[in-house]
């Protein structure tokens, strides 16, 4: 019998011949922090007492979930981080460098890597080929520490994806699709294993769109084959050698197998207050709102902030609406000042934040207020999420968030555009 | 390793319970001071909780909790709270994992007859849960070897520490 994508990697990297149910050791490729759960894995990794890292470059540190600090406590523990990474030699991503998914997809992730993250959005990697998944700091600080961890190999599901989008339909609209389908934990412990022909004529960002939000279902990985889009998108990188052509077995077993038909998508939403909780654009069009967020390691990308530009250009938000913007990297950030679209967005009267998680945790930046609604590009909406329990996140793409920002209600980005 | 026989009174939660209603995110600043923090466990759920929880105390919810982050800090805060073990119908995969690696057993069962002040008493060697008010009797579903070890070891740093080296 073949093996699916998530059961050849693990394969590879435990030098066992892992099938779905498994558990095996498996060597880690880049085990990393962020600034919020680097302070407790650091602590943790301290107490094991032989504990050195078992390989700094592949271990990173990133500030970027409350940056730039917006208290004295958060100040220390960025600190903390900092002088630990000046102590062992790993790398260190400063505030304003990025969301760490971005910076893992543009600097290190490949086809067959392993990697683990203190965050739940590290599955966003699987867009690029890796068998990429979050844990909390225990095991991030014993995988630093020893270079490999423990997995259950997981079962997978198969879904396929055929047929072009309408023109303002994405991968967003996708994957809120698939989670509704789903439920938010109806791939509790499996791995989304993504194709067809819509799936190769996407582009690598919108595979780490997708990717980012199987978490969302309660999955392990959100996994895509490897393919000549990728072998493009690392050679850009100048990253070429990480490429390697990992596709699965014809005979490959597979515990579900799902269908969707890319045309017959609309552009979709995540009302409030869970992911699955999903619903088309078009039902709930006019509900006012307050916020509008783009950014996110699920949508902060360039091909995103393209999509807000095209339907802001040469106009203003709603008076009533204000509207962040947060590119998810340096790298997005200065091209997409090169090419024009932060001009454009600034002139329609958004304001820019430094690269970062900025409003989506509701640390800062962004927190809403009592009864106030927010439409953001992010993965989350639960309760709380931003900030303030009594306020409501509808989740949507860029077009539709800025569609919704040019109105001040929730809006259909067929119909402004 | 956690006592074979736990007892305590089951607090009573839904579906989708998420990390951000265990430790909403807006506590971040502190997180390095965690006696403080946990003040805060499961705030957005049930704000009352804090104050009425005892040592021993069971939280029982419905399917997927603890979805979202990956932030430990939401066992440990649960943990700490003195919650002696957590039954669900189902349990979110890091969330899970988190818990176990912490010392704290999340049991999973079917949790829809167990209300809210009921008595529980929980055998962890004979995978049973007895609900003491209404004598009924529930299996919990077996975990993995390693995780039985981990658990055993009182978490995962212990186990790391002691065996240096994860066994299969």
């Amino acid at each position: 019998m073949g093996k699916t994508l998530s059961e050849k990697i693990l394969s590879d990297k435990s030098g066992t011949d892992a099938r779905a149910g498994d558990i095996v050791i498996a060597r880690v490729d880049l085990a990393f922090v962020q600034d919020t759960t680097g302070p407790l894995t650091i602590r943790q990794f301290k107490e094991i007492k032989r504990g050195t890292l078992a390989s700094p470059q592949q271990t990173a540190v990133f500030l970027d979930h409350a940056i730039p600090s917006p208290s004295r406590q958060l100040s220390n523990d960025q600190q903390f981080l900092r002088r630990f990474a000046e102590d062992t030699g790993c790398q260190l991503f400063e505030g304003g460098s990025g969301i760490c998914h971005q910076i893992v997809a543009e600097k290190f992730a490949g086809p067959g890597d392993v990697i683990v993250g203190a965050d739940s959005h590290t599955v966003t990697a699987g867009g690029l080929g890796a068998f990429a998944t979050g844990m909390g700091s225990s095991d991030i600080a014993v995988a630093m520490a020893l270079g490999k961890t423990w997995f259950r190999v997981p079962e997978s599901f198969k879904i396929s994806v055929n047929g072009r989008f309408q023109k303002w339909v994405g991968a967003k609209d996708l994957v809120l699709h698939l989670i509704g389908v789903l439920g938010a934990d109806g791939a509790t412990y499996k791995a989304l294993e993504f194709n067809g022909s819509t799936v190769s004529s996407m582009t690598v960002p919108q595979r780490l769109t997708i990717a980012n939000m199987a978490v969302e279902a309660g999955a392990k990985v959100g996994i895509f084959p490897s393919d000549n889009v990728t072998k493009k998108f690392l050679t850009a990188q100048g990253r070429g050698h990480k490429y390697k052509a990992l596709r699965p077995d014809a005979d490959a077993e597979y515990e579900r197998s799902i269908i969707l038909n890319a045309s017959e998508l609309e552009p979709m939403i995540a009302m409030p207050h869970t992911v699955s909780n999903v619903t088309t654009v078009k039902m709930i069009a006019g509900t006012k709102i307050d916020q509008v967020f783009i950014g996110t390691c699920t949508n902060g990308r360039l091909e995103d902030l393209a999509a807000a530009a095209a339907i802001l250009k040469r106009k203003k938000l709603d008076p009533k609406v204000r509207l962040i913007v947060a590119p998810a990297s340096q790298d997005v950030l200065s091209k997409a000042m090169r090419i024009g679209y932060i001009q454009i967005l600034v002139k329609a009267g958004a304001m820019i934040l430094p690269p970062g998680c900025a409003a989506c945790l509701g640390v800062h930046q962004g927190v809403l207020g009592d009864s106030e609604a927010c439409i953001s590009t992010a993965n989350r909406n639960f309760k709380g999420r931003m900030g303030n329990p009594d306020a409501s996140i509808y989740l949507a793409s860029a077009a539709t968030a800025a569609a919704s920002a040019l109105t001040g209600q929730i809006t259909d980005p067929r119909e402004v555009a | 390793m956690p006592e074979a026989i736990l007892r305590g009174k089951a607090f009573k939660f839904g579906d989708n319970i998420s990390t951000d209603h265990i430790i909403p995110g807006k506590y971040a600043e502190l997180r390095s001071d965690l006696p403080e923090l946990a003040k805060h466990v499961m705030e957005d759920a049930d704000p009352e909780f804090v104050n009425k929880v005892k040592p021993g105390d069971f939280i029982v919810a419905g399917k997927n909790f603890g979805l979202g982050s990956s932030r430990e800090h939401a066992a440990l805060v649960i943990k700490m709270a003195g919650v002696s073990a957590i039954l669900a119908k189902s349990a979110a995969r890091i969330f899970f994992r988190n818990a176990i690696n912490q010392g704290l057993p999340v049991l999973i069962c079917d949790t829809e007859k167990i209300d809210a002040g009921d008595e529980l008493e929980v055998n962890l060697s004979e995978s049973l849960v007895t609900d003491l008010t209404k004598n009924i009797k529930l299996n919990f579903g077996k975990i993995p070897k390693v995780m039985v070890d981990i658990l055993n070891e009182g978490g995962l740093i212990p186990y790391i520490e002691k065996h240096h080296d994860f066994e299969l």
